[in-house]
């Protein structure tokens, strides 16, 4: 299981990154964050790079900071120092408790928040947390930044709208303020990646949710949000029967082609994992909504 | 780093590197595609880690890197240029072993001894941060490694022992 030949660049800079980028641009170019999909798939075939440019020694692709209302976090902070920061438990719950559930320690050690979602595996924990808990990611090209809005983001089997010479720089994460979230999995025995992953979003007043973001990742072929439920928890009282009646709408918007199916599960059986844990995720939100 | 010039161009699929290995310190030239595992046992000599399944799946392979515990097969060696990395060979201290083997020979934490090197490295890592753990933290801790003998219960005593053992050190106490 060898990797087939490739030119290995680092850059240490943005600016670095895109003339290597434009230097190489008749060559197929892969980036190197944590390497903990890119490295296992040149290893099998499946990615065969001319170029790979590490990502790892690009400072300003590290670090986590607290703005008013956001959390930005660098595309190259690593699982594990994502669950023990502080700033990220507060104010992202959510995606710390996915990142947390990534793998094993040696893989929460090497991969990287930014890579994670940049490749989007349908059986990836962190994007469900990123659309339930909103977001903006920051992208880099060559001709220069823009952001894109977390509900774009996401476009299918592992499709993202970042283009092939762009990168994402930070992810700005919504705080939670004074909401209620949760991020349940259940992982595939053989794998750990998640078999179904369902995170959830919710804000009350006076005990009446009043906004609701619920998405699903695993048991469909990219992160979606389950509308139906979002739309019947708005307006209902934060309690679990009100988890439990929302629940009943989770297949609403879900189309067949999407909903997964392999040898560990069939799409029935996900289908029915998508109603339990929009239940059980739901339940936990409003457990952890303020009392 | 980067000084080989072959044909006039400069060669980017071959690097020179710094590797220091339980504190000494290699010097080589590798491939760019050379996977870290590879360099430590075959061009290095340190054979502790093994090779299980060479996908990232078994953990036989983890050392540390810079002080964490990763799947060597899974990091190219370049990428470890210039790190720090600490091998199953760099527990003992001057022929005494260090607490994790004593409490793996006390508890037969092992059988025929292959994913051991692993077991230990990453139970190293995730006691640092979980100095005091529960039975079910302690098989979730060692999660990303496999073991095909044991059966994991001694496993699971021998990082229990080593729990103790560390926090009496830390408490000044001897081991
Ligand atoms: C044994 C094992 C178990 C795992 N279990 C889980 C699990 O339970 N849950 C889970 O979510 N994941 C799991 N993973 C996958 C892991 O989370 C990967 O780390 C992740 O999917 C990719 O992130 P990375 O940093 O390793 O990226 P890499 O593998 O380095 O890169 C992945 C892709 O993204 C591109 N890329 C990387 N960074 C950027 C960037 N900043 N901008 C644009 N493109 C970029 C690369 O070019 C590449 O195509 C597991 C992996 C292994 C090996
Ligand atoms: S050999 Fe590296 S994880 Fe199995
Ligand atoms: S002791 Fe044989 S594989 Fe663990």
């Amino acid at each position: 299981m060898y990797p087939s030949r490739f030119d290995y660049y680092q850059a240490t800079t943005l600016s670095e990154l895109f003339d290597l980028i434009s230097e190489h641009g008749e060559e197929m170019i892969e980036f190197l964050a944590g390497g903990h999909s890119l490295l296992p798939m040149m290893k099998t075939g499946l990615a065969s790079p001319d170029i790979l440019i590490d990502l790892n020694n690009i400072e300003e692709l590290h670090g986590v900071e607290q703005n008013e209302t956001t959390t930005c976090i660098g595309a190259m902070e690593r699982y594990s120092d994502i669950s023990r920061n502080n700033i990220a438990k507060t104010n992202c719950p959510v995606l710390t408790e996915a990142v947390s559930l990534v793998g094993d320690i040696q893989v929460r050690n090497r991969g990287t928040l930014g890579g994670n979602i940049a490749h989007n595996d349908p059986a990836s924990d962190p994007p469900a947390a990123i659309l339930a808990s909103q977001a903006t990611l920051h992208v880099h090209g060559p001709s220069g930044k823009r952001t894109i809005k977390e509900d774009d983001f996401f476009t299918g089997l592992y499709e993202t709208s970042l283009e092939d010479d762009e990168i994402l720089t930070k992810i700005e994460i919504q705080n939670i303020g004074n909401g209620g979230g949760a991020y349940l999995k259940k992982p595939s025995p053989s794998s750990g990646y998640a078999m179904i992953g369902t995170a959830v979003v919710l804000h009350s007043t006076d005990g009446i949710i009043d906004t609701a973001r619920v998405a699903v990742i695993g048991a469909v072929d990219h992160a979606t949000r389950l509308t139906g439920v979002e739309d019947a928890l708005v307006g209902s009282p934060a309690t679990h029967e009100s988890a439990i009646s929302a629940a009943e709408h989770a297949l609403e918007g879900i189309e067949d082609y999407m909903v997964m199916e392999d040898l560990q599960a069939s799409a029935e059986y996900r289908e029915h994992l998508i109603g339990v844990y929009a239940k059980r995720a739901t339940m936990a939100a409003i457990d952890n909504l303020p009392k | 780093m980067f000084s080989e010039y072959i044909y006039g161009e400069k060669n980017m699929s071959e690097h020179d590197i710094t590797l220091t290995v339980n504190n000494t310190e290699h010097k080589l030239v590798i491939e760019s595609r050379r996977l870290l595992i590879h360099t430590l046992r075959d061009e290095l000599g340190y054979t502790g880690p093994n090779v299980g399944c060479e996908s990232s799946l078994c953990g036989a392979c983890t050392v540390h890197l810079n002080g964490s515990a990763v799947k060597s097969c899974t990091i190219l060696a370049v990428q470890a240029n210039n790190a720090d990395i600490t091998t199953v060979e760099g527990l003992a201290q001057h022929g005494t072993l260090h607490p994790i083997q004593s409490s793996f020979q006390e508890e037969h934490g092992l059988q025929c001894g292959y994913c051991t090197p692993g077991m230990m490295m990453t139970a190293l890592d995730f006691l640092k941060h979980h100095p005091d753990p529960s039975r079910d933290e302690i098989r979730e801790g060692l999660e990303g490694n496999l073991c095909r003998c044991t059966g994991y219960h001694n496993i699971v005593n021998a990082v229990e022992s080593t729990a103790k053992k560390l926090a009496e050190i830390s408490s000044g106490g001897s081991a």
